[in-house]
């Protein structure tokens, strides 16, 4: 058993928690899931790993990703952002992504959060729900989520989502995030050349094919794509073969043996 | 009607009261019909011979729920007088017989309670249940099919099942039908496809359950009578299925809040759909799936904590049914104060409360020690719960409002209905000779069956429902970047085990003779199942008919019936749960009789399991199998506009021994890809197989084992019990070992290069290529 802790948050309509929490556990970590409205103050700095997963937060009623995105900025953020100043990792997958975005702890501020988001994930290009295997081309390897995973290469991971279109404030903010190297992953063609908006290649529409992003200091990323679903080589069956492991995992074992490093 | 039959006897609360000892014939009907219960005269008149007092709308109105159609099955229980004599209770003769006399160790719980369950591994089973809700769907598409998924699942979490899969089969009227041709009253079929297919996914999605399985439909008979089921499939330890309601436990009702939704859900099922049907709106209930994704959560800690002895859905017939069922079950009584419910607006009638069908709510049983921790529970996950009563040892069910006794009823009674009789004629369908020309060109032929609605692909439906969430889907829907679709999905439910569940369908509703028809549809989910590498199959009903009281509709539902049990005994695989949906009529006629086969098998190993996906240049291609010259009702004849010939049969014992035989071939590794022949026979098949995969595939047909005389009648033909089967390569020998004496063939080889060509029995060739194949099957063009 790993010394780390990670804790995977849920609220009402969080639907992809338990599939996280056994990734993480199968490489040995210790992993609560954890109702927001449960944690007391302080609780967060129990972890090293904050893991905000997919689903229908709140029913997503609103726009994917913003109530609950609000109710972290009221409840936690204090919390949040001594959490990620001390270099702690969080992650965001799918509607966590969306999430992070509505709180302002993606793309960022000049602190921990913006104080009103600077980007969103807008629905689809395709206007509807995309269930599809994506290839995802690593932009950064040298993220505590991706250091195990060299520039160039070519990940095989599902997404599964109706607003996934990243876009973001402005041309200056997208020129940032490529000069500061945060995209993290982009949707791309099975040679590894970049979707250039191609669909189903770019399943949403996303600008500059953006799949993942991260914050200035690398420790906050949230992606679209489930790695959780690509972890086993059997979730993955016509991929890669049902025996070892599916692309997905390389990005928990980066994240995991950074916060072992804390 | 009488005057003074039906009179207010309170203001605050409204209630009514109708004595019936002093009403003639037609004011009993004429009562039934303006309190909308749905009974017949018959009904009627028991309930009048056994009270000798007056009884209040809240009382009538139990009985309108308890003994409609939709939950009590009279038809299915009842007694159906035939030319060659009585058939006492479909149920009892066919369905549940085939069930009884199989005696399957590994049935669990069958026909009883709100799924079937079906042992898995030594210490959990599988609870499956398919549900219809056609009519909602009719007149409300998006929440007709939202709240039709999320009942299903509220059946999976009545038997403390964690909900792990989804399925719906969908059948609709033609896209492009003009509105000319629509009968008054009924919507456009687009409109109802998409409202259906959006609600659909959003229950699902937003319940983060994946949904592996079904299939799509289109005819124009369907234009009038939109068909919609729903499945879903959980996995539960065995130690967690508790149903043991105790006298002095409490009835708690958990979830939404009730109100004006969804009442008379039941009742209007139970009768043809009218032509003013929009009026009917107020019985199709809201969803809120965000209020089930809490309750699934909710139920499964408080079976994990051991808390509560007892748990059943709230769904048709809302709390009156609810409550009865479950006292009735431990054979105890309720008294259910109203005053305790929870509503969505002030100013409900008692008798609405009572028979509301609003959704997302779930009733359960506790000894009161346990209130404490189960509402804490519900607090934490966020749920409003309200204690409805305690369970004692009367044996009936009452029911209180301000002080008032508004429902005093003897369970006995209430779940004791009077056995309804039916008249069946006999119903099987003529043989008309076939008289079609010969084809020009069968690659023509082949691209307008690959282009048929029924036939293309459903890519752009199966990609709205999330399929991968939960993480444990093995064999997908879509196969591959490709998208080809798999005859049946494999789902690894458990973290310490390799076993897997096998979900399949099987539907032929376009074979005319009833008989056949069952027969094809039961095949085709066993054939289906078998192909990825499900065995021990579990098989579940579902009949959508037209109106049982109809002679030919319900000679038809006989012969169906009796086709069932033949065919459950032959293949072994027992019924374990099931639902009918009569009354399936509109102003556009009754609905072509449809029966769902769904298969739950295991796979002990997912990582045997087979995709339809070709996998290596060179592998040889078997057809496994007999092809005879049956078409009628096949996809060819369909799309030419042709009737006759003879129809798909089924001969149990060489299918069997022939999935017997694929399963061990399976087992062994001797199979790198599978398919089954199902609509549009080999041609299709293999054109599918090439769709979906990286390679091509090249089949000589003159290697075919056929009965047939013409080359469009082997590519075409729809005789059941076959596969075209990726046979790895360095295991021919063992394979045809396996296959000794059955009907197997060598037909081609898999192709580096993606097309597929075809030798025909006169030698002729045929070769089409990927972008020919994907333009007609996918209606645009691909990569």
């Amino acid at each position: 058993m790993k010394r780390a802790r990670a804790c995977v948050l849920r609220v009402g309509g969080t639907n992809c928690d338990e599939e996280i929490k056994v990734a993480l556990e199968e490489l040995g970590l210790r992993t609560d899931v954890v109702h927001m409205d449960w944690l007391e103050k302080g609780d967060v700095h129990k972890y090293q790993l904050l893991v905000f997963p997919g689903g229908f937060s709140y029913g997503d009623y609103v726009r994917a990703g913003a109530v609950w995105g609000k109710r972290v900025v009221s409840k936690i953020r204090r919390d949040l952002e001594r959490f990620i100043e001390s270099g702690r990792l969080v992650m965001g997958i799918c509607n966590g992504f969306q999430v992070l975005v509505e709180s302002g702890a993606l793309p960022g501020g000049d602190g921990a959060f913006s104080e009103t988001p600077k980007a969103v994930l807008a629905n689809n290009s395709s206007a509807r729900y995309e269930c599809r295997w994506t290839y995802l081309r690593c932009e950064n390897g040298s993220t505590p989520f991706t250091s195990k995973i060299p520039v160039g290469e070519v990940l095989k991971i599902p997404v599964g989502h109706g607003e996934g279109r990243f876009i973001v404030e402005s041309e200056e903010l997208l020129r940032e995030l490529i000069k500061e190297n945060r995209v993290t992953f982009r949707y791309a063609l099975p040679s590894g050349k970049a979707a250039e908006g191609a669909y189903p290649f770019n399943p949403n529409g996303s600008e500059y094919d953006i799949a993942a992003i991260c914050n200035k200091e690398g420790n906050v990323m949230g992606m679209m794509p489930h790695p959780e679903r690509a972890f086993f080589g059997w979730q993955a069956v016509g991929y890669g073969g049902p025996e070892g492991a599916g692309d997905g995992r390389r990005i928990f074992e980066s994240i995991i043996e950074h916060i072992e490093g804390l | 009607m009488k005057e003074g039959l039906v009179r207010s006897i309170c203001k605050d609360p409204p209630i009514l009261a109708a004595d019936l000892r002093e009403a003639a014939d037609k004011d009993l009907v004429e009562i039934s019909s303006a309190m909308g219960l749905a009974l017949s005269l018959q009904e009627m008149k028991a309930i009048q011979g056994h009270f000798g007092r007056p009884l209040t709308d809240v009382e009538l109105q139990t009985f309108g729920q308890t003994w409609s159609e939709h939950c009590i099955h009279k038809t299915f229980r009842g007694e159906i007088q035939t030319e060659g004599g009585v058939v006492n209770s479909l149920l009892k003769s066919y369905i549940a017989r085939a069930t009884m006399e199989l005696s399957k160790p590994w049935c669990f719980s069958v026909f009883e309670d709100n799924a079937g369950l079906v042992e898995f591994d030594e210490g959990h089973v599988i609870a499956a249940k398919v549900e219809t809700h056609n009519h909602p769907s009719a007149i409300e598409p998006f929440g007709g099919a939202a709240t039709g998924v999320g009942g299903v699942i509220r059946d999976i979490l009545g038997v403390w099942g964690e909900p792990i899969a989804l399925s719906d089969v969908l059948c609709f009227g033609p896209l492009d039908i003009d509105y000319s041709e629509l009968a008054p009253g009924i919507k456009h079929p687009r409109y109802i496809f998409n409202g259906v297919v959006a609600g659909v996914g959003n229950y699902g999605n937003n319940m983060g359950i994946p949904n592996v399985s079904g299939a799509v439909l289109f005819d124009r008979n369907y234009a009038g009578n939109v068909v919609v089921y729903c499945g879903c499939f959980g996995i539960l330890p065995k130690s967690g299925y508790v149903k043991d309601t105790k006298d002095g436990d409490l009835a708690i009702l958990v979830g939404g809040r009730t109100g004006r939704d969804g009442i008379h859900g039941v009742t209007f099922a139970s009768t043809d759909l009218p032509e003013e049907s929009e009026g009917l709106r107020s019985a199709v209930q809201i969803p809120n799936p965000l209020v089930e994704e809490r309750l699934r959560r909710a139920v499964i800690r408080i079976r994990d904590e051991g808390l509560a002895t007892g748990i059943t859905d709230l769904g048709g017939g809302g709390i009156s049914c609810a409550t009865g069922e479950m006292a009735n079950r431990s054979k105890l009584g309720l008294t259910v104060e109203l005053d305790a419910v929870i509503l969505k607006e002030p100013d409900l009638a008692p008798w609405e409360i009572w028979v509301s069908e609003s959704q997302e709510r779930m009733l359960l049983s506790a000894p009161e020690r346990n209130l404490g921790r189960i509402t804490e529970i519900f607090r934490e996950e966020e749920l409003e719960s309200c204690v409805l009563g305690r369970f004692n040892k009367t044996g009936r069910i009452r029911a209180c409002f301000k002080g008032a006794t508004v429902c005093d009823l003897d369970l006995d009674f209430l779940y004791n209905p009077p056995r309804t009789t039916r008249r069946a004629s006999r119903a099987s369908a003529v043989r008309k000779p076939l008289i079609l020309e010969k084809p020009k060109d069968l690659k023509v032929e082949l691209l307008r069956v690959l282009s048929d609605p029924n036939i293309r692909s459903r890519e752009e439906i199966v990609r709205t429902y999330d399929h991968e969430v939960r993480g444990v889907t093995v064999v997908k829907p879509l196969q591959g970047f490709e998208g080809g679709h798999n005859d049946a999905a494999v789902l690894k439910p458990l973290r310490g085990s390799w076993m897997g569940v096998v979900i399949s369908c099987g539907i032929t509703p376009f074979y005319p003779d009833p008989y056949w028809m069952a027969g094809c549809s039961l095949e085709e989910a066993l054939r289906n199942n078998v192909a990825v590498g499900g065995r021990r199959i579990a098989i579940l009903d579902n009949f959508v008919w037209g109106n049982p009281e109809k002679e030919d509709r319900m000679g038809s539902l006989l012969r169906a019936c009796e086709a069932c049990y033949h065919f459950a005994k032959a293949f072994e695989t027992p019924f374990i749960s099931g639902k009918d949906s009569l009354y399936n009529e509109s102003p556009m006629g009754p609905v072509r009789p449809t029966l769902l086969i769904t298969g739950v098998g295991i796979i002990p190993d997912v990582r045997r399991a087979v995709t339809m996906e070709l996998k290596r240049a060179e592998d040889p291609v078997y057809l496994i199998g007999v092809t005879k010259e049956e078409l009628c009702g096949s996809a060819y004849l369909r799309v030419k506009g042709v009737e006759g010939g003879a129809w798909p049969e089924v001969d149990a014992a060489s299918s069997k021994s022939l999935m017997d035989a694929l399963t061990k071939a399976i087992d062994a590794g001797h199979v790198a890809a599978c398919h089954d022949l199902s609509e549009g026979g080999a041609g299709v098949a293999a054109a599918e197989m090439v769709l979906g995969s990286c390679l091509g595939m090249e089949l000589d047909f003159r290697q075919m084992i056929h009965e047939t005389t013409r080359s469009d009648f082997v590519l075409f033909s729809e005789s059941q019990g076959r596969f075209l089967v990726e046979v790895r390569e360095d295991q021919e020998e063992e394979f045809k070992k396996v296959f000794k004496g059955l009907p197997a063939r060598r037909m081609g080889r898999v192709l580096g290069e993606r097309k597929l060509e075809i030798t025909d029995l006169e030698g002729g060739k045929i070769s089409v290529d990927l972008e020919e194949l994907a333009y007609a099957w996918r209606g645009i063009s691909w990569n």
